[in-house]
């Protein structure tokens, strides 16, 4: 490999001496300390959650109270680090929503897996799992981290519906459309 | 190949590329031989062909031949110019002709099943999400595949029945049904027991089962498997898991001699379904029903899950030493089972060897009536193997009164039962308590509660092997979920027993060792290796054999050599 | 002589509680600097129960950090204070006091303010004590801090800390030299004086640092050495040597060897004001006599004093650390011929200056 010898221009004395390096280092130093500082204190402040932030995967329930999941273990399937565990159930037939047919007898997501990639959220038909403004999850033992699905309803509310998909069924069994 | 039959053979075109088929071979077949896809979705390489999805629509054509002097028409470079049929053919129902061409490609059919596909999905309920069937579905896949990609369809769609029941094993979702009419083909040709039909019409067309009726005979659970979309659905794996979590393992059922090929489905050790597996020589693409829920015995509360010493918990090695000591230097009688692997019962044989002075050797017969089809008379799924292995020279009799005479005669002083109950086979545990039983099974069961020495066994689903069916088919299972926890894995015990009682050469516990070791003892595996089975069975020869009055009758792929056999009995 | 006695031991504590006071802000300073530089808040957390819930001021006091030092004083108290095995438990106990001492020491010949009797307009100096040879007091004492570091290092038993302790003293002795050459022109100055007060006084008109810039620079160089602050971080060097001499060293020895520290660098400031900076003097403005121009000249004093100290903190979080070899380097072969230089050129001055009148 070949030296390339770099030609360096010698130092003046003023360079030398350090002393105006000092000097416009202690300025700059000087107008840091007349900025407003750029941190956030945050457990009284809190972070603006932009839209599209991947926090903590929760379950949600729609504006009648329904539990959106249906069991479908696309999102168990798609899991990269398999965080997510399903025992998938059957709805009874004297429920309210008893046309929906299935719903999750457990759900399970340990935290401490969950790597809050968002394909649950992707890969999910029914849109009941989000990764809503949840950043922090604590807990004191490994159990307490492998989130029921009590826990996760309660952390995901209720989120609009956008197509009332399994309402409009309903509504069609009901009266729309029926045969004979 | 010989000379004949490859002339009878019948050139066709497959998209310009040359295929010989067979004679009589409808062109789904044709093409598939070609390496090509049609889709199909009524359409059953075992059921008849009704022609009624029109998804199977390809071009047809054949060379023309000039109407006046028979002279084949020539294109101007001097090929022979194809007179394509101006409308698509179903393929189902096409035969093959010699110089057919077919194009499974062109613009034409592309269209075709984009309409096909798109009538289909038009009352089609968006109900992957719940839906069994999804990972599996023909829908699906064809949708996917040949569909249009999105949906033109504004309107209300038809409301049908959803969850009705259709039988106790089957339930029906009408919305899902594509109306192939598969289920009732197969109910009226090969269940022979026709109970389902479709009523209504145009967009109504429901299925449903007669009035009165119901989906209930012993092959109810193939309808499930050969629809090809969600609408029957098994009422045992309904919602239970994903099919595309399952871990499909080749298995055998193990309720007859059929021995029918058959698929398990599990995940994570845990069983959740068994399908068949289609062997064209055994079982076509069916199985009985009640071969479905066998998987329930793995983990069935009574399962014997620890080796242990007059119920005391023990470690195997304590067990086995207890067993060679009971078994050596007393009067021994060995029962075995016909439900053991043809390794097992010639591991046994060879225990028998190792403990010396020929003792005498049972085997728990079990006979119910045949039903002519895939549910044989002899209800062991190994019986053939116990007699090739040398296990037993004589058909077994259900009720081993010569074994209860013995024991009140007092001539046995230890009992080996490799998986039986005694109990249920003639022997009443008064009798059993009068000697010491060394107990190898799956199970708890009477005669383990009186057994000295308990050694757990792995069921079908947690071993390999082989079994050998009616046809001295030599079948092969592969081990689908690890045993429970403690016992020891494939063909330990008794290697480890043989071992333990000074049976000379070790053999290794796998399927493949003991093969080897029995094509020195078996003639009749002689020339045949573990690995060389092939997954639809070997079939070996029965000569030696046929003085036997073997019970069972007439089924699919079977005829029994013996005329006089008592069929069903 | 009991009163007297009963006084000087009443302002020793007076002057003792300030200083040490002053060492525990001047940690909340350096805090606050550091994290205004780095564009953060810095403390402002620690409150006192009563006080910090009064509605504004306490919300206030509590965002300045103001408590800060209490809380930090009180953790240094609290903590447990351990004494590992492998030490010389003599010379490792020993060790923050040797280097407390000094440094407190020192302020007893530090005037921080004049009070001028009104009756008879004769001026005093307000100090422990007035000694005539004040400086030379001071430059003794404050060397002798050296030992405490050295001690630490060695007792400790541990490499970072004997590491840490060498190169504090080959610094400190290193710039001993220059430190003390860069000062005489100023006594020379004010006629052989080694009297702080004379000093200070004799610069009521003009600052010695306008007439002998070169001195003052290279007081200020050798005093950032003396008391070990960045750039010339040697003794700790958090970057290599863990925390140099003080590793092995936790609770309340730990907290005397900080409080050491920055009292030596309140009283270097302190020096620094009073030899170059005017002490407790404005230019061209006579302070009233009598107390208000006693508290006055203290006030005056004390934020020369802040200005200083601000300047170490200012200059801390502004550079970095130079190599051991850079700063022998700087010591030996640049301050200590700058240093002759400049005492042989102020001696002829002053010479050719006298000669003339």
């Amino acid at each position: 490999m070949a030296t390339k010898v770099v030609e360096r221009k010698p130092l003046s004395l003023a360079e030398r001496s350090y002393l105006p390096q000092i000097v416009s280092g202690l300025r700059v130093t000087m107008k840091n300390m007349f900025k407003p500082p750029v941190t956030l204190e945050y457990p009284d402040e809190r972070p603006d959650i932009p839209p599209g932030y991947r926090g903590v995967p929760t379950l949600v329930k729609d504006p009648d109270g329904r539990e959106k999941c249906v069991s479908c273990q696309l999102c168990e399937f798609v899991c990269p680090p398999k965080a997510i565990r399903i025992i998938p159930g059957e709805i009874p037939e004297d429920a309210e929503t008893a046309h929906v047919e299935k719903a999750p007898e457990e759900f399970e997501i340990n935290m401490l897996r969950c790597i809050y990639c968002g394909l649950c959220q992707e890969v999910c038909p029914e849109e009941a799992i989000f990764l809503q403004d949840i950043f922090s999850v604590t807990g004191t033992s490994r159990e307490e981290l492998v989130f029921k699905k009590d826990k996760l309803y309660a952390l995901g509310g209720t989120l609009p519906d956008s197509h009332f998909k399994w309402e409009k069924k309903k509504s069609a069994e009901l009266t729309g459309n029926p045969h004979h | 190949m010989s000379e004949g039959q490859e002339d009878k053979r019948i050139p066709i075109f497959v998209d310009d590329e040359e295929v010989k088929v067979d004679p009589g071979t409808n062109l789904i077949e044709a093409v598939a031989q070609a390496g090509k896809e049609v889709p199909h979705y009524c359409y059953h390489p075992k059921l008849s062909v009704v022609g009624n999805c029109r998804m199977c629509l390809v071009e047809m054509g054949m060379p023309g031949r000039d109407r006046a002097t028979g002279e084949p028409m020539l294109n101007d470079d001097g090929s022979p110019k194809i007179l394509w049929v101006p409308k698509p053919v179903i393929a189902c129902a096409t035969n093959a002709a010699p110089g057919m061409h077919v194009r499974t490609e062109s613009p034409l059919v592309k269209e075709c099943r984009e309409g096909v596909m798109e009538f289909l999905l038009v009352n089609h309920p968006l109900d992957c999400p719940i839906c069994d069937q999804a990972g599996e579905c023909r829908l699906q896949e064809f949708a996917t595949d040949y569909g249009r990609g999105y949906s033109r369809f504004i309107e209300q769609k038809n409301v049908k029945p959803k969850r009705t029941r259709l039988g106790p094993r089957v339930m029906l979702d009408d919305e899902r049904c594509i109306l192939c009419s598969r289920c009732i083909r197969f109910c009226e040709e090969v269940a022979e027991d026709p109970v389902l039909g479709f009523t209504d019409r145009g967009s109504y067309t429901t299925l449903t089962a007669f009035p009165g009726k119901e989906l209930a005979n012993n092959y109810s659970l193939n309808t499930v498997d050969i629809c090809p979309v969600g609408a029957l659905t098994s009422t045992d794996f309904r919602f239970k898991m994903r099919v595309w979590f399952l871990k499909e393992t080749d298995s055998i059922d193990t309720e007859s001699s059929v021995g029918c090929n058959t698929v398990v489905g599990s995940r994570e050790g845990k069983i959740y379904r068994i399908t068949p597996r289609r062997n064209d020589h055994v079982n076509d693409t069916w199985m009985p029903d009640s071969g479905r829920a066998l998987y329930k015995e793995v983990e069935a509360e009574n399962r014997l899950a620890a080796y242990s010493i007059e119920g005391r918990p023990c470690g195997p090695d304590e067990a086995m030493s207890l067993a060679a000591t009971l078994l050596k230097g007393h009067r021994v009688a060995i029962v075995g089972s016909g439900r053991l692997s043809v390794e097992e019962q010639y591991l046994l044989r060879r225990v028998r060897e190792a403990i010396g002075g020929g003792p005498p050797t049972f085997l728990v017969g079990r006979t119910g009536e045949g039903d002519g089809k895939l549910l044989s008379a002899d209800r062991n799924p190994n019986t053939r193997g116990a007699i090739l292995t040398g296990l037993i020279d004589e058909l077994p009799k259900e009720d081993l009164h010569d074994l209860a005479h013995l024991i009140a005669e007092g001539g046995v002083d230890t009992l080996l039962v490799a998986g039986e109950d005694l109990t249920m086979a003639g022997v009443t545990r008064d009798q059993l308590k009068r000697v010491q039983i060394v107990y190898m099974g799956t199970h708890h069961n009477d005669t383990s509660s009186v057994a000295k020495v308990e050694i757990p066994a792995l069921t079908v689903f947690e071993k390999s092997g082989t079994f050998v069916n009616q046809q001295f088919r030599v079948q092969k299972f592969a081990q689908a979920v690890p045993g429970p926890k403690g016992v020891l894995f494939g063909l330990s015990n008794f290697t480890r027993l043989l071992d333990t009682l000074g049976g000379g050469k070790r053999i290794a516990p796998s399927p493949a060792n003991v093969w080897a070791e029995m094509s020195g003892d078996v003639p009749e595996f002689a020339d045949l290796r573990f690995e060389d089975i092939p997954r639809t069975g070997s079939v070996v020869d029965d000569a030696r054999f046929a003085h036997l009055p073997f019970p069972e009758g007439p089924g699919f792929h079977f005829n029994p050599k013996r005329a006089e056999t008592i069929a069903g009995a | 002589m009991v009163t007297d006695t009963l006084g000087l031991v009443m302002k020793a504590f007076i002057v003792i509680g300030a200083v040490m006071t002053m060492a525990g802000y001047a940690v909340l300073l350096e805090r606050k600097v550091a994290a205004r530089v780095q564009g953060r808040p810095g403390p402002n957390r620690t409150q006192i129960p009563i006080l910090g819930s009064i509605p504004v001021i306490g919300t206030f006091l509590t965002r300045l950090g103001v408590f800060q030092p209490a809380a930090d004083g009180l953790k240094f108290l609290f903590k447990e204070d351990p004494l590992p095995g492998h030490v010389n438990k003599f010379y490792y106990v020993l060790a923050p006091m040797v280097a407390f001492i000094p440094a407190m020491l020192t302020m007893t010949v530090l005037p921080f303010g004049a009070v001028t009797d009104p009756v008879t307009g004769a001026t005093s100096p307000i100090v422990l004590a007035d000694l005539d040879i004040g400086i030379l007091f001071i430059l003794a004492v404050s060397s002798l801090g050296v030992y405490g570091i050295i001690l630490g290092g060695w007792s400790s038993n541990s490499k970072y800390p004997f590491l840490g302790g060498v190169r504090a003293s080959a610094q400190m002795i290193s710039y001993e030299i220059a430190l003390g050459l860069s000062i005489l022109p100023v006594f020379l100055w004010f006629g052989g004086t080694l009297n702080l007060f004379n000093v200070v006084e004799g610069q009521s008109q003009v600052w010695t640092a306008l007439v002998q810039p070169v001195s003052a620079l290279i007081f200020l160089i050798a005093l950032f050495a003396e008391t070990n602050r960045l750039p010339f971080d040697m003794p700790e060097s958090e970057t290599d040597l863990v925390a140099g001499y003080n590793t092995e060293y936790g609770a309340f020895k730990f907290g005397l060897f900080f409080v050491g520290e920055y009292t030596h660098i309140i009283i270097g400031s302190g020096v620094f004001v009073v030899l170059f900076l005017g002490g407790w003097t404005l230019p061209f403005i006579t302070l009233p006599a009598g107390m208000v121009g006693a508290v006055l000249s203290v006030l005056i004093f004390l934020a020369k004093v802040f200005c200083i100290v601000f300047f170490f903190m200012w200059v801390r979080w502004t550079l970095p650390r130079f190599r051991y070899d850079q700063v022998m380097n700087l010591g030996w072969n640049k301050l200590l011929p700058l240093a002759i230089g400049n005492l042989v050129f102020y001696a002829i001055v002053i010479a050719v200056i006298e000669q003339l009148n």
